[in-house]
Order: C-alpha cells, then structure tokens, then sequence
C-alpha cells in the first residue's frame, strides 16, 4: 500500500510541474534557484511562520486545537515544507502527512482545514518572495518557476496524504462494525432473542440470519424475539431480508417476533408492502418477551400470588 | 428411490433418506394420501432433514401433499429443513403458505400431539 501511495503521488507530483520541462531554467539553475529560495525561507522563519500562524487564525481554521499546538504542528509543518523544497524528496513530507493526520482526525479537524493552511503556507511564502524579489522582474518568474511546481506537489501530497488516512478510518470502522457479533441469547428454555443495534447493512443481515438460523437448530428454540430497538433505520432490501429471515425460521419450525420497530422502519415496511399477516410484531422487547411466554404456555405471576393458591 | 413409511400410532411418518427425484416426490405424495385413508391416521410427518436441496417442485409437491392429507383428515407437519434450505427457499419464494412446519421428529410429534387434541401417543 505504501508503494501505492507513493507511486500515485509521483504521478500527481508530474501532473502539476510542467514548469519542469520548459526550456529556459534549466536542472542546474532550477537547483540553484531552489537553494537560493530555501535560505531564504530558513533566515525567515520565525517571521514567516508567525505570519502563517496569524493567517490561519484569522481564516478561523484549526478551531479543534488550542493556539500552543497549533504554533506546534505549524512550526513543523514549515521546516518539513522548507526541506521538502530543498531536496524534492516527497516521502518525508508523506510520512509526515500521514502522522499528522493520524494526530488531528481525532480531533475533528475537517479536509479543507488541512488543505486550507497548506494553501494560506504556499501563499504566506509566495508573498514573501514577491516582497524579496519585486525589484528584479526576470528572477522573480524564475523563482516562481521553480517554486510553484514544488509548492503544488506538496500542497497535493499533504491532502492526499489526508484524505487517504480519514478513508484507511473508515476503512477501519466498517471492519469493526461488521465484526460486532450479534449474540443469540437464550432466555428461556426454547426461547431465543436477537437484540440488533446499531447500522444494517446487507452483508451484516446475511451474517444475523445465518447466526439466527443456526441458533435455532443448536438451541431447538420454538420462539424468536428479534429486538430491532437500537436500529434506527433499514433500508428496503435490509427490511425484505428481515421478512425473509422470519419466515425461514418458520420453516424451522420457530416463531418469531419483532419487537421496538421504530416509526421508520414502520414505514419502510409499509412502503415495500410487507404481508403484515406474517410478520408477529410487539411494540416493545418486554412485550415480546411475554407473547413469547405465552406462546410457550408459560405463565409469570410474582411469588406472592402463586404461594396464595390452594395447592 | 422409495421412502419407508412408518406407522407410529394415530401418525405415519416419512422419513426421506436420500435425495429424491421429481418422481418420487410424487409417488411420496401419493402413497401417504392413501395410506392415511388406510390407517385411519390423524397425523402425517415428513422428515426432509437429509435434502440440502429443495426446488420449487418439491415445496409444491410437499404443500400438495399437506392440503390432500388435511381433505383425508390428517394433519401433516414437515420437519427438518435445515437452516441454509430454509433461507434458500424464502430467497426463491417458496414458503410452504398454509404447511406446518417444525424442527424435527420429536417437535413434529408433539405438534401433532397438540394440534390433534390426543394425549401423547405411545405406540
């Protein structure tokens, strides 16, 4: 993956410097240039930097962090960027991408922040050579020339560098959600819930209905009570799988109800047209438990009242 | 391939033991409905829990079946469909409408022995 990364990026990186191939500055005096420009950052630093700084406050980005940190991540930010453009080796700089956003994703630090200061950094150091060079208009655009394509290659590694660690995140969480485990829990002799929280998609349903079936048969349950209360919303092919799963328990020989059906979902199966004669629907789990019960012939009284009865 | 039909008191049961052809599903479905006269049966169990397989020709024969029984005066409970069968089938839309079903002999017996309103069959 890390090859991946790295090649995709090479690419971008000749997508945006053409002024590489234009004829007059040529390898060696882009070079040159290119020293010329980092000594000129490097004596600048603090200065620049704290220029950066204020620019980002006043555009209010990176509201997530406190100013200290944000002094930090901008301190080194800069020295990355500045020894970037001196040896045009991007890897540092992704490496560096990388852990940074590792840092601050937790944070809730949004993608146009983080694009947002690496363009205001471009900007803050283009403005400074204009400062430095506005005498003499011929080096300027050699300057320029030899700044632009490196300062776009890193503005694209750092946000690409982003967006591929919020979506290796992602990636993560979905993993996670699917691992959940959905238990199969007895409560009663032949009698089993299912409680369901969180987001169905279609391939966690496929797994529930899997784990359901096979508890019926392992358990020889009778009566299933499937508490959808946590699910906030299905949609239509995940509620047809849900009719689907209750009556491949009935062909096992089990009945079951569903309980803590949320006004959506309701809905969602009104609209596919479900055949509600199949469907055995209960407002809420403690009622499912007990149409359960009463399907199983039993009866739950309190203590009280059974000691009562003549014997 | 025959399928043993076996008279357990008031019930005859069907115990499949390999897969079957269309045709003997349908010398199946012909057997029990005379034998269920012959006996005087009040039940009939169909155990399918050895077929991995059950096509829409099967579920239909197996309902024919069901409701020919029920005009005979027996109630038929099929028993055993495992759980990968099951979901195939509902994915097929075949949901034996109108068949009882249980989870194996044992729950098949005594749904009959509920349905039928007999005290527990003993020989």
């Amino acid at each position: 993956m890390g090859d991946q990364r790295a090649k995709r990026n090479e690419d971008k990186g000749q997508g945006v410097s053409p002024a590489r191939e234009m004829p007059p500055p040529d390898d060696v005096s882009t070079v040159s240039l290119l020293r010329e420009l980092v000594a000129h950052l490097r004596k600048n630093r603090t200065q620049l930097r704290e220029e950066w700084a204020r620019r980002i406050t006043a555009a209010k980005l990176l509201g997530a962090m406190t100013s200290e940190e944000m002094f930090a991540e901008a301190t080194s930010v800069y020295d990355n960027y500045v020894e970037v453009l001196e040896t045009g080796a991007v890897e540092a700089l992704q490496a560096y991408a990388r852990d940074l956003s590792e840092r601050i994703i937790p944070r809730g630090v949004e993608t146009d922040e983080v694009v947002g200061i690496v363009l205001l950094l471009r900007d803050v150091l283009a403005r400074s050579l204009f400062a430095k060079y506005q005498t003499d208009f011929q080096l300027l655009n050699r300057i320029l020339d030899a700044y632009e394509p490196a300062a776009n290659r890193i503005a694209n590694t750092v946000a690409v560098g982003f967006v591929q660690e919020r979506e290796r995140i992602i990636r993560q969480q979905q993993e996670a959600i699917r691992e959940l485990s959905t238990p199969v829990l007895q409560v009663r002799e032949r009698l089993l819930i299912l409680p369901i929280i969180g987001v169905i998609d279609s391939q966690r349903a496929r797994q529930l209905t899997e784990q359901l079936l096979r508890g019926i048969r392992t358990n020889r349950a009778k009566v299933v009570v499937i508490d959808i209360t946590g699910v906030a919303a299905m949609d239509a092919t995940v509620a047809n799988h849900l009719v689907q799963t209750v009556e491949a328990s009935r062909l096992l020989g089990a009945t079951v109800i569903v309980t803590g059906l949320s006004p959506e979902i309701a809905q969602t199966l009104v609209t596919i047209g479900v055949d509600l004669g199949k469907m055995n629907t209960v407002g809420d789990l403690q009622g499912g438990i007990e149409e359960a019960e009463r399907l199983l012939g039993y009866k739950v009284a309190p203590f009280s009242e059974i000691s009562q009865q003549p014997i | 391939m025959e399928v043993p039909i076996l008279k357990q008191g008031l019930y005859l049961i069907a115990s499949i033991q390999a897969a079957l052809s269309d045709l003997d599903l349908v010398h199946l479905r012909d057997a029990l409905a005379e034998k269920v006269g012959k006996f005087r049966a009040r039940g009939v169990i169909v155990d399918v829990t050895v077929l991995d397989v059950m096509d829409s020709f099967a579920s239909r024969t197996l309902r024919d079946l069901a409701h020919m029984t029920r005009l005979r005066g027996a109630e038929t409970v099929i028993v055993g469909i495992q759980p990968e069968v099951a979901f195939a089938m509902v994915q097929l839309g075949l949901t034996l409408e109108g068949v009882d079903t249980a989870l194996d002999l044992e729950e098949g017996l005594a749904f009959l022995d509920k349905k039928t309103k007999r005290h527990p069959s003993r020989g």
